[in-house]
């Protein structure tokens, strides 16, 4: 390469002194002159007996029976929603910037922001956010943008903590107030929510199915939040949209969604992706990128990235949102999950879940061991009290009997330090449920776990909460 | 031999009744929905998606993949977004069951594996950067850029300081000033001089008390090292702010000099660039960043500790960071980018992510000296990974514009440079090639490059030439605002113009 460079008459220096003469531009100060301080190379078999080792130290859901949700699942992911998006020429390529070398992935996301308009009952989604939680902030920043002279933001204490944590770190500089509306007996009421809101208040943040699996009363929430002359986002989850009314039938303003349910491997939290879908007067204050339908010269149906001129490469400081990229691999991943899935089958992945997780309450709360949380309807998702008050060891001893057992709710809402979050796919077969069951009161009778997986917790102590 | 039958919109793919997925017999007693839903809370019909076999949207999406330009399939030299090649292994190993499978509340004693992963991660982010703590948790490079911004503002208001201005070059991502807005910052543009540099006199005259940050982007959007980084350093931290390097282009300077060195206070690393991520069409990328000792406490939480209790080694994830400024998304981050991330530093170790820039920096200079005879650039002598050509004096003499010029690249099998960034360049071509192409790819693109220009005119402007579409109408999609088949009402069938 070097003697090319020559060849082509470039920069003698580098080629005469080699390589390293090409840094000549980074002042000397700036050299780093020693090698980096990191472990040696792995050829590809010891880097897979290297990650493989560190896999094997890690409790999978695929070895063991997991009911864990507050956000994220471990549904069904068809093989074959996997085997296209291993394609190299949809994951290998980038943001179609050039529309003609990626009507492919343009299409996609032009059909993914039809099917999440469809699936929530709006009229425009775009092409995708990070996930659920960075979602839920840009939404509230879409609200508060329409309404600038509006300085508050309502929060629901049964939308996920972390969402709500997301939107408070995101309004931290923006001199905007927020205020939570606390539930009781596990939702929140119209009229609490009708108090916390005032003629200041430019949005409200719900979610249905809220962060305890409770079903909300959404059209009556929405319509005290419309009547104080606030706008509504809520947060959905995907799949429950199969069975549960849609939102924007309900009146809202703005949908958001942690997308991983629809077609996305659990992957310890990310990449996700997050929805955002809204009401047309609202598109151009929209993040993110949108996908548009147009011709070309030829007169042919094709599609580009459009209304740019909300987007940071263009306004800058201005911007709707930073926000330079959709999360386009889920998002491919999510509209093949719906088309093949199609309406029928997310109706049945919807009413199964439904129909698992209410014989998995029934048969927890048999025990004696655990109550119910919240006396509500429930979708997939419900809480149950640990009458012995220690949660945190109960799922550390159920993981040694091979069980994902729950999530323990005290890290974020200090008064139910004594509950456990326990979700039910579509996946989970009775006989896992009867077996979870089982374990929960085997714990109880202090007797030694049925299957030793090795994966023991150490007994925790009770820690403050982590909120 | 194009299949445009199946790549037809799935609406209009749809027949009632075709299904791709069953589920099996439910195993437990089946619910009466109107018993256990509220009618508020009910749709009384699924809801409306179109409906298809499996095979039908098998062939959909593998025809639509056939419509992509890839690194798989084509040499992308798309400037600023370092389209290197990603190696297949890390694919597969990403999706390992216990890596790519984990729930991301398990107990801390079910991911052992997964968390001493990450924290070597961030032992080698740090590092690589030059500082001290790291935040794994932001999900992108424009995520990264609010989080650190967001950093500096707790870290100002905790030393009890008004500090209201964020200096951005004028050449920098359009990200950097919307990040600063974001924050609660006001964006201040810093002109480049004549070389491409800041303009240190137009920095001294904007910096002083009330300036939080300097974002930087070293290397900068025209492939050149900021000759004048210390000094700017010196300047921003003599006047209480601090420096924010914009991590964008860091694969032209692994091993070679780390922003910790050289004056940086934070920075974001784009995994999906420099450590071969995967872009996805898009995404996912992870942004994560790297600070100074000062600024650990204000980092968003959790992140990943490590515990020695008598010889007893255990790895969790701290969340008691009462200075934190939260958190920028739900769960941990993009696990899957960052796993990406920890295989290829641990297959290219010490010595080999030095060879990764030393490479991508010689293919850069090889290309910058091939090109620039015919595309001029106006700034760079030589360059580090990227360089910028300029089209203005073609466009000038015959009309070729930076955008014609990439049009037609595609129909040579390339696919084409960023054009029109950065904003300082008129007729921009920005063009990196990464360490990962041969030179047989760059002689190549070089020829195409040079035919092009001797071109006719015409046959340039009209182009591309091969492919399914020439030229889309922007204007009528911004116009006509048809974001979703059931937006602008039915597909209008007689629009379509099916091949």
């Amino acid at each position: 390469m070097l003697q090319a460079i020559r060849a082509a008459g470039g920069p003698a220096d580098a080629v005469d002194a080699g390589i390293d003469t090409l840094f000549s531009g980074i002042p000397g100060d700036c050299r780093l002159r020693r090698p980096l301080d990191i472990p040696a190379a792995l050829d590809e078999v010891a880097l897979e007996r290297h990650l493989r080792e560190l896999a094997g130290r890690n409790m999978s859901p695929a070895s063991s029976t997991c009911f864990l949700g507050g956000g994220a699942y471990d549904h069904f992911v068809p093989a074959v929603v996997d085997s296209l998006a291993a394609r190299g020429e949809f994951y290998t390529s980038y943001t179609p910037y050039q529309a003609e070398a990626s009507q492919g992935n343009l299409q996609v996301y032009f059909e993914y922001q039809s099917l999440i308009a469809s699936l929530t009952g709006m009229e425009v989604s775009n092409m995708s956010l990070y996930d659920g939680g960075s979602a839920a902030a840009e939404a509230v920043l879409m609200a508060i943008s329409a309404v600038p002279q509006k300085k508050r933001v309502v929060m629901a204490s049964t939308v996920h903590p972390e969402y709500r944590q997301v939107v408070e770190t995101y309004l931290a500089n923006l001199g905007i107030e927020t205020v939570t509306v606390p539930a009781t007996a596990g939702v929140v009421e119209p009229a609490a929510l009708a108090r916390a809101c005032d003629s200041h208040t430019a949005c409200v943040l719900l979610q249905q199915p809220n962060f305890f699996g409770c079903i909300e009363d959404l059209p009556a929430l929405t319509q005290a939040a419309h009547a104080a002359g606030a706008l509504v986002a809520v947060a959905v989850d995907p799949v429950s949209l199969g069975l549960l009314k849609r939102p924007g039938d309900c009146g809202v303003d703005i949908v958001v969604a942690e997308g991983q349910p629809l077609g996305n491997h659990l992957a310890y939290g990310g990449p996700y992706l997050g929805i955002l879908a809204c009401r047309e007067s609202f598109v151009r204050r929209m993040p993110g990128r949108l996908a548009g339908q147009t011709l070309d010269r030829r007169g042919n149906r094709c599609w580009v990235l459009t209304l740019q001129t909300r987007e940071q490469h263009i306004r800058r400081e201005k911007a709707t949102s930073n926000v330079c990229t959709n999360q386009g691999l889920l998002a491919l991943r999510s509209a093949i999950y719906l088309a093949v899935l199609g309406p029928q089958g997310l109706r049945e992945v919807a009413e199964a879940c439904l129909a698992k997780a209410t014989y998995a309450h029934r048969r927890l709360l048999a025990g004696g061991r655990l109550s119910a949380g919240f006396d509500q309807p429930f979708f997939k998702e419900f809480v149950v009290r640990d009458v012995v008050g220690r949660p945190d060891e109960l799922v550390g001893e159920l993981v040694d009997a091979g069980y994902l057992a729950g999530v323990p709710l005290g890290r974020w809402y200090p008064d139910l330090d004594d509950c456990l979050l326990v979700a039910v796919t579509e996946k989970r077969t009775r006989a896992e449920i009867d077996g979870l069951a089982e374990a929960f009161e085997s714990a109880r009778a202090g007797r030694p776990a049925a299957v030793g997986t090795g994966f023991a917790a150490p007994r925790r102590e009770r820690t403050a909460t982590h909120a | 031999m194009r299949n445009a039958q199946s790549t037809r919109l799935l609406c209009e793919l749809s027949r009632p009744g075709r299904r791709g997925a069953t589920l099996g017999p439910l195993d437990v007693p089946p619910v009466d929905v109107a018993r256990v839903l509220p009618a508020h809370a009910r749709q009384e019909s699924p809801p409306p998606l179109p409906e298809l076999s499996e095979l039908d949207v098998v062939r959909h999406y593998t025809n639509l993949s056939t419509l992509n330009m890839s690194v798989d399939s084509h040499f992308y030299p798309l400037g600023s977004c370092t389209m290197k090649y990603n190696p297949k292994r890390n694919e597969r190993l990403a999706a390992l069951p216990g890596l790519g499978d984990l729930h991301p509340y398990q107990p801390e004693a079910t991911i052992q594996g997964m968390l001493e992963m990450l924290w070597h991660l961030q032992a080698f982010l740090a590092e690589i950067a030059g500082l001290e703590a790291v935040s794994l948790q932001p999900a992108a490079g424009a995520q990264g850029e609010l989080t650190a911004l967001l950093v500096a503002a707790a870290y100002f208001r905790d030393r009890g300081e008004e500090r209201t201005n964020v200096l951005v070059p004028t050449s920098a991502h359009g990200t950097n000033p919307a990040s600063a807005a974001m924050a609660g910052f006001k964006a201040i543009g810093i002109e480049s001089d004549a070389e491409g540099m800041v303009d240190m006199a137009d920095l001294e005259a904007k910096l002083d008390g009330s300036t939080a940050v300097m974002m930087i982007t070293n290397p900068n959007t025209l492939g050149l090292f900021e000759r004048n980084i210390l000094e700017i350093a010196r300047l921003v931290h003599d006047a209480g702010g601090l420096v924010y390097l914009d991590g964008a282009n860091m694969n032209a300077i692994l091993g070679a000099a780390r922003p910790g060195d050289f004056g940086a206070d934070m920075m974001h690393y784009n995994p999906h660039k420099t450590f071969s991520g995967p872009h996805g069409g898009g995404g996912p990328g992870a942004g994560p960043i790297a600070v100074r000792k000062m600024l650990e406490p204000f980092l968003p939480t959790p992140r990943v500790v490590r515990s020695d209790v008598g010889g007893r080694v255990r790895f969790s994830l701290e969340w008691n960071c009462p200075k934190s400024i939260g958190r920028v998304r739900s769960f941990f981050g993009n696990v899957g980018v960052l796993l990406r991330a920890y295989a290829y530093i641990r297959t290219l170790g010490p010595d080999g992510l030095a060879d990764v820039s030393r490479h991508a920096v010689l293919n850069a200079n090889y290309l910058l000296a091939r090109l620039r005879d015919v595309l001029p650039v106006p700034h760079a002598r030589g360059c580090l990974h990227e360089f910028v050509g300029s089209m203005a004096d073609a466009k000038a003499r015959t009309g070729v514009s930076a955008m014609d010029l990439a049009k037609r690249l595609l129909d040579y099998g390339f696919h084409a440079p960023t054009v029109y960034f950065p904003l300082t360049v008129r007729e921009a071509v920005m063009i990196e090639p990464t360490e990962t192409e041969s030179l047989e790819t760059l002689d190549a693109f070089v020829e195409a490059v040079r035919a092009i220009l001797a071109e006719p005119v015409d046959l340039v402007q009209a182009a591309p030439h091969s492919g399914a579409v020439n030229r889309p109408d922007e204007v009528r999609a911004a116009k006509s605002q048809q974001l979703g088949w059931a937006a602008g009402g039915p597909v209008a069938a007689a629009a379509v113009a099916t091949p």
